[in-house]
């Protein structure tokens, strides 16, 4: 059978990591139980615990975070910027469930709050992932405009409302890696494997009216391991964030392939 | 002090930041041959022009009769008269150009029934000099930056720029008054990088964060202005800080204008439309700063909404489904996600929030950063800045809405061609002294190894409330003076900050400090130049001194702080030629919407 591998700094100690207590008059208190990696450390990665008031918390995972930096532990490291669920920064596992922090509620979440890295890949420090592997396979997929005629000398190309729709969810993509990141195919192959992210993007340029490149993309991706590692899971679909179908975007790219369009 | 190995990089050109303005001078450098370094401390999609939600301006007609010249006199309107109108008109008239470049990007802008690109109506845009309302706002849904921003990301990987992502500009390498590059810091690594180059660009935004309560990213933190005030350099119109309107109520996330564009309306606690008291002619639809002071006073007068009273409602239920499913989709994610509201049923609660940075590092259209000495304007040789970290000034005491977007890729483009047009390829790089770097050395290895008392975040927290407090929509003397204290005393605290993680890798307890110096030196530019300046315009309201005073104060505000904290003035003229820019001035009037 196959070996499953996991990457490093994936394995934590079964030893208890550091607890920090919620202050005493704490009204709601709640914990959450991060991942923490410290790569100046030989010491494995642990799970410290915070138990926080959520009273005294913002509503979202993402400020119970800021709360922990701010006011418990200023070492606890993670990607955040624009806090409203567009740049894709502080995506994470949470409750088992990549999303991202700064829209997660705390409060859809029953007991416990476990916050993890997104999974399989390598961690750079706690909850803050390697992603170069991720942005190779966006670029991969040349996601740019290859238009087979010049522009026209004066005005915009022209695109009617319905052919606009097709590139419009696709497009909204904000490149988080939680479909990618979620996908048992990708954690396995995903040195071959190009990931629902690329997929989707790929998707986005074969659809959109003004690219003239369609039969290259197609062509490009029809190989065993690029396209066809997806099995139809549906995990990337599930994880989106932001609502997006990536799986069925795959499914019409094999679709267009079998149909001869490649 | 630590002795820190430094990797070199010598480039034709160094660009500071990824967002709108950084990507397009780095893909037009790219494209015109010259070697550049992009140094980003985000991955470039996540920088903050991602969160740009309305659209971006331009004059294209696509949705009735528009000229550029409307756009500019609009523009120099908003302003209210502090925008330089040479830069303006060559903004405004390059702005068709600059988005149909754009659309042939392959940026996915909504479209008209005839495939043409959708336009909606924007805060202070008319048609015929302030007569009609104009639809000049080109939108991708309302995610245009979104869309913008991750199409010149593909645009770069096309051109295969070079781009540093998460390394952290720490300070320019300056050298007998002259920028030959940056220090910076591999977040991922650890390592400390020199980046030498003929050029840099600095494209780092705003600092936004200098409040409490902004539409900002927590990114905004304005690097490039902290770094210009260290090296000597004066920032310009600082005071100038625009309040969006429709920031969500406590969480602070924007709602675009658009919404007003496409029809949305404010009401307070009585369900009146308070807006046509205000502005009778452009009603909700008014500048910014004007819809900021007008919700101000009904808040302050008691109107406003909820169990403080301290906030109004912002309707679009009348809009109707399938208008918001189409035009406003993120509008409706994120009202339903941080203020619980279907917007198709309920109204939004919203209040003024800091949203954009009018002041910034002075640049003339090319891009070149300027300071004053001995009485004389000269060029800061090596220095140049964009978009919003840069002030051009194209947008005076006051933005317009869906203005920046443009001002980003406009200017974005001309600091590029300018590059092109006076650099040469791969020309030699004088090798700077020990001298120019030591210093900068010095200060990064005090702040990495601070030891005090003060954890970064609660200075960051005092300063943040300062600000909200003592320079806020409405400001007096009183307060501003208050205000400027309690900065000093914040600016005297950082010395004896505390940073506890002494990690090299990923260390943002460190960066966080690092953005923190950056913040603290532009808020007190802030808060010091709204107090020097007495008078109203625009965004800078003082109730002490509520008319404008043309006769003393139409000119640019330009601010050195020192280490210590200390501000030191001086002022630019406010150009008002347009320079034989095919478009008459628009000499000052009273401003009225």
């Amino acid at each position: 059978m196959a070996q499953f591998r996991l990457p490093v700094n994936s394995r934590y100690s079964d030893q208890p990591g550091r607890h920090h207590a919620a202050p005493a008059e704490a009204a709601r208190p709640r914990q959450f139980r991060i991942y923490r990696y410290d790569p100046d450390s030989p010491a494995p990665p642990r799970i410290d615990s915070f138990d926080l008031d959520l009273d005294r918390c913002g509503p979202m995972v993402l400020d119970a975070l800021i709360k922990i930096k701010n006011e418990v532990d200023s070492t606890l490291t993670f990607r955040r910027s624009c806090r409203e669920g567009i740049c894709g920064s502080c995506a994470m596992n949470v409750d088992g469930v990549n999303t991202l922090a700064c829209t997660q509620p705390i409060a859809a979440i029953k007991g416990e709050v476990r916050i993890f890295p997104l999974p399989h890949l390598p961690v750079v420090k706690d909850l803050v992932p390697d992603l170069n592997e991720f942005y190779q396979q966006y670029a991969a997929v040349e996601p740019w405009l290859q238009a087979e005629v010049a522009p026209p000398a004066a005005g915009e190309r022209r695109q009617s409302p319905s052919d606009q729709e097709k590139i419009d969810r696709p497009s909204a993509c904000i490149l988080c890696a939680c479909c990618s990141t979620a996908c048992p195919s990708y954690w396995w192959n995903s040195d071959r494997f190009l990931g629902p992210a690329a997929l989707l993007a790929a998707y986005r340029w074969i659809v959109d009216t003004r690219d003239g490149a369609k039969s290259s993309r197609l062509a490009k991706l029809d190989e065993a391991f690029r396209l066809y590692r997806c099995h139809t899971i549906m995990n990337c679909t599930e994880a989106c964030p932001k609502d997006l179908n990536p799986a069925r975007a795959i499914a019409d790219i094999k679709r267009r392939i079998a149909e001869g369009e490649g | 002090m630590t002795s820190y190995p430094l990797v070199e990089h010598r480039a034709d050109v160094v660009v500071v930041g990824a967002g709108g303005a950084g990507l397009r001078a780095t893909l037009g450098l790219a494209e015109a041959g010259l070697e550049t370094a992009c140094i980003t401390k985000v991955f470039p999609t996540r920088s903050h022009t991602v969160a740009a939600q309305g659209g971006i301006s331009a004059a294209l007609g696509n949705m009735g009769d528009d000229d550029w010249r409307y756009h500019f006199y609009d523009t120099v309107k908003g302003s209210d008269w502090l925008g330089d109108q040479d830069a303006i008109a060559y903004m405004c008239r390059e702005a068709p150009a600059a988005v149909i470049e754009l659309e042939h990007y392959g940026l996915p802008f909504s479209r008209t029934e005839d495939g043409r690109i959708y336009q909606r109506p924007f805060g202070g845009m008319t048609t015929h000099y302030g007569k009609g309302i104009a639809q000049r706002t080109c939108a991708a849904a309302d995610r245009t930056g979104h869309a913008m921003l991750h199409t010149l990301y593909q645009q770069s990987l096309r051109h295969r720029a070079k781009f540093f992502i998460e390394y952290f500009a720490i300070d320019l390498i300056m050298e007998d008054g002259a920028c030959r590059g940056v220090l910076a810091l591999d977040m991922a690594s650890g390592t400390l990088h020199r980046f030498l180059g003929q050029a840099t660009i600095l494209a780092t935004g705003g600092y936004g964060r200098a409040y409490f309560s902004c539409t900002s990213a927590h990114t905004c933190t304005g690097d490039g202005g902290g770094m210009v005030l260290r090296a000597g350099l004066p920032l310009a119109d600082m005071e100038f800080v625009q309040f969006h309107p429709t920031g969500i109520y406590g969480a602070g996330c924007l709602i675009t204008e658009g919404v007003r564009g496409e029809g949305g309306i404010l009401r307070n606690a009585g369900g009146e439309r308070f807006m046509e008291r205000y502005a009778p002619n452009a009603k909700d639809l008014a500048s910014r700063d004007v819809v900021s002071r007008a919700m101000t006073i009904e808040i302050r007068e008691g109107r406003g909404v909820g169990p403080q009273k301290d906030h109004l409602y912002l309707h679009l239920e009348h809009l109707g489904a399938e208008v918001i499913a189409k035009r406003l989709p993120g509008i409706a994610e994120t009202a339903m996600i941080f203020a619980n509201v279907d917007v198709t049923r309920a109204p939004i609660p919203v209040q003024p929030t800091v949203h954009y940075n009018m002041g910034g590092i002075p640049a003339n259209v090319n891009g070149e950063a300027l300071t004053r000495s001995d009485g004389s304007e000269r060029l800061v040789p090596g220095l140049m800045a964009v978009g919003e970290a840069a002030c051009v000034s194209v947008h005076g005491a006051n933005r317009l809405g869906s203005n920046s977007l443009l001002d980003l890729v406009v200017f974005g483009r001309a600091a590029a061609a300018h590059c092109a047009r006076t650099l040469r390829p791969g020309a030699k790089l004088p090798e700077p002294k020990v001298s120019a770097l030591e210093p900068l050395l010095e200060r990064f290895d005090a702040i990495r190894h601070a030891s005090g008392a003060r954890p970064a975040a609660t200075l960051r927290d005092e300063m943040q409330r300062a600000m909200q407090r003592d320079a806020a929509v409405f400001r007096t003397g009183e307060t501003l003076v208050e205000g400027c204290a309690v900065l000093g005393r914040c600016r005297d605290a950082f010395r004896d900050l505390r940073i506890t993680d002494r990690s090299l890798v990923f260390n943002t307890d460190l960066v966080e400090a690092l953005e923190l110096d950056n913040l603290l030196g532009q808020s007190l530019a802030t808060i010091h130049s709204a107090r020097n300046r007495t008078e109203s315009r625009g965004a800078h309201a003082r109730e002490d001194f509520p008319a404008r005073d043309d006769a003393n104060w139409m000119k640019h505000t330009l601010a050195w702080v020192d280490p210590a904290g200390a501000v030191r003035f001086d002022y630019r003229p406010v150009q008002l030629e347009t320079h034989g820019a095919d478009v008459e001035r628009i000499p000052p009037q009273v401003r009225a919407y």
